[in-house]
C-alpha cells in the first residue's frame, strides 16, 4: 500500500513539473501542447477510493492552472475526467474491470487506447470550451480539441508504454 | 435527518465532485475580469521559483539575439542623441522641477505564454522592487503589456496578446486615435478598433501609443498596418497591426512608472465626482 501511495506521489509530481516545465513550452504551429498531466488520473489504482482520485485531481488541475495563469480551467476538466473514469473504464475495458482486475501494464494495448482515447477527449474538449469561453468559437474549440487530443494520446501511450514495467 | 445524511453519504462522489467543479467554474469565470485574479496566479513563490531556475538554464541559448537587440537599441539611443537639438540652452530650468516623468526597471521574463486566448508572462521584479499593478511594460521595439498582480518578487503582466487587454494607441502621422485589442488568432497581429473614417490610413503606416492612459508615455511604438477594412456602419476602420515585438520571443524587459499617474488619477476622480 504504501509503495502504490509513493508511487503515485511521485508520478504526481514529475508529470507536473513536466508539464510546466516542457509541455506547456511546446506551442507546436503555434498553439498545440501536449496535457500529458492527465496521466496520472488514467493510471490511479482502480479500487483506490473515487473521493480521494477526485481531491487530487482537483489539486493538480489547480496547480497546472496556478503555472499557466488560467483561472481554474484545468482543475475543472481534470475533475470531471476523474468523474467520468469508471464509466470510461467500464466502456473500454468491459469485464475486466467488473472483476476489478485491470493492470494497465499488461493490458491489451487496443483497450488502453480507446481508454485514453475516449478520456483525452472528454478532458481537452472541457478544458478549450472554458478556455476560450465563446459560443460563437466553437469551431476554434473543436479544433484545438481535435490537435492537442492527438498530441496528448500519442504522447500518453509512449509514456505508459516507455515506463509500465513489463514482466514478460 | 437520517435520510439526508444517508442521501449525502450516498451521493458523496457526485456532490464533491459538483463542489470541485464549481470552484474551478467560478475561479475561471474570476479570471475573465481584469484585475481579479488574485488567488490563482503565477506571481507567487512556487511557480517563480520554479519558472525562475527554468529561466537561468533558458537565456544561455538566447544570448546572442538578446545581445543583437541590445546593439540595436544602443545604435538607435546613439543617433538620436547625435541628432538632438538641443533647445533648451537659453531657456531657464528650474532645478526642482527637473524630476523625470517616468521610472524605468529592468526585468527578466520568467514564463511568456502567447498561444492561450488570454495571455500572461510571469516578471522576476515585485513588490519589493516598488512594482505596482497598471504600470506599463515595454521592450526595445516595443510595447508588451501592463503589470497585473504582484507578489512580494514576482508580478504578472497582462499581455498585449489578451482579450481583456485594451490600450489606447494611435497612428503616428495624425492624432487620430483607437483601442488595441487581440482577436486571439496570431500573435504577430494584433487589432486596432474604432479609428475614425477621417483618419489617413495607409499600409505600413507605424501605430504608436496614445498617451491618453497614463500608463504609457506618448509615441512608443507597436506595430505597422498590415491591413485595413470599414466596419460594417461603416464609420470606423478595424486595422490589422503587425507587431514590431515577436512576442514570441521575450528577454528582457522594461517597466515603466509614471511618477504623475496618482496626481492624474486624483484629478480625474475628483472631476468625476
Amino acid at each position: 500500500m504504501n509503495s502504490v501511495l509513493g508511487i503515485n506521489a511521485i508520478r504526481f509530481i514529475v508529470l507536473l513539473l513536466v508539464q510546466v516545465v516542457i509541455c506547456n513550452q511546446i506551442n507546436l504551429f503555434g498553439y498545440i501542447n501536449p496535457y500529458i498531466y492527465i496521466i496520472f488520473i488514467f493510471l490511479f489504482p482502480i479500487r483506490d477510493e473515487r473521493l480521494v482520485l477526485l481531491l487530487s485531481s482537483f489539486i493538480l488541475g489547480m496547480l497546472v492552472d496556478l503555472f499557466s495563469d488560467s483561472g481554474g480551467v484545468h482543475a475543472a476538466a481534470a475533475v470531471s475526467l476523474a468523474y467520468a473514469r469508471p464509466v470510461l473504464l467500464k466502456s473500454s475495458f468491459g469485464m475486466l474491470y467488473e472483476h476489478q482486475s485491470i493492470k494497465f501494464s499488461t493490458t491489451d494495448i487496443g483497450s488502453l487506447i480507446t481508454y485514453l482515447t475516449l478520456g483525452t477527449l472528454i478532458h481537452h474538449l472541457i478544458l478549450f470550451s472554458l478556455e476560450i469561453f465563446n459560443i460563437s468559437n466553437i469551431l476554434l474549440v473543436l479544433k484545438k480539441t481535435l490537435f492537442s487530443s492527438i498530441f496528448t494520446i500519442i504522447l500518453s501511450v509512449l509514456i505508459i508504454i516507455l515506463f509500465s514495467r513489463n514482466k514478460k | 435527518m437520517q435520510q439526508i445524511f444517508n442521501f449525502v453519504i450516498r451521493n458523496k462522489t457526485f456532490l464533491l465532485f459538483l463542489l470541485l467543479f464549481s470552484i474551478a467554474l467560478a475561479l475561471t469565470i474570476q479570471s475573465h475580469s481584469y484585475h481579479r485574479s488574485k488567488f490563482i496566479n503565477s506571481a507567487n513563490f512556487l511557480t517563480g521559483g520554479v519558472y525562475g531556475t527554468m529561466n537561468s538554464v533558458d537565456q544561455y541559448f538566447n544570448l546572442k539575439t538578446e545581445n543583437n537587440t541590445l546593439a540595436e537599441e544602443n545604435k538607435r539611443l546613439r543617433e538620436q542623441l547625435l541628432n538632438l537639438n538641443v533647445q533648451t540652452d537659453s531657456t531657464f530650468i528650474d532645478s526642482t522641477n527637473t524630476k523625470g516623468k517616468y521610472k524605468v526597471t529592468i526585468a527578466d521574463v520568467y514564463k511568456n505564454s502567447y498561444a492561450l486566448p488570454n495571455n500572461i508572462l510571469t516578471i522576476d521584479k515585485g513588490k519589493n522592487d516598488s512594482i505596482k499593478e497598471d504600470f506599463g511594460v515595454i521592450t526595445s521595439n516595443g510595447i508588451i503589456g501592463i503589470i497585473d498582480n504582484t507578489s512580494n518578487n514576482y508580478a504578472t503582466v497582462l499581455s498585449i496578446l489578451n482579450a481583456k487587454s485594451r490600450i489606447n494607441a494611435k497612428l503616428k502621422t495624425s492624432n487620430h486615435i483607437g483601442s488595441l485589442t487581440w482577436d486571439s488568432k496570431s500573435p504577430n497581429f494584433v487589432q486596432l478598433e474604432d479609428v475614425s473614417q477621417y483618419a489617413p490610413v495607409k499600409i505600413g503606416d507605424t501605430i504608436e501609443t496614445g498617451g491618453q492612459s497614463s500608463i504609457f508615455p506618448k509615441g512608443i511604438g507597436i506595430g505597422s498596418i498590415s491591413s485595413f477594412e470599414s466596419d460594417i456602419s461603416g464609420d470606423t476602420y478595424t486595422i490589422q497591426v503587425k507587431l514590431f515585438n515577436d512576442m514570441t520571443n521575450l528577454g528582457t524587459i522594461y517597466i515603466l512608472e509614471n511618477l504623475n499617474r496618482p496626481e492624474i488619477i486624483n484629478l480625474e476622480n475628483s472631476s468625476n465626482e
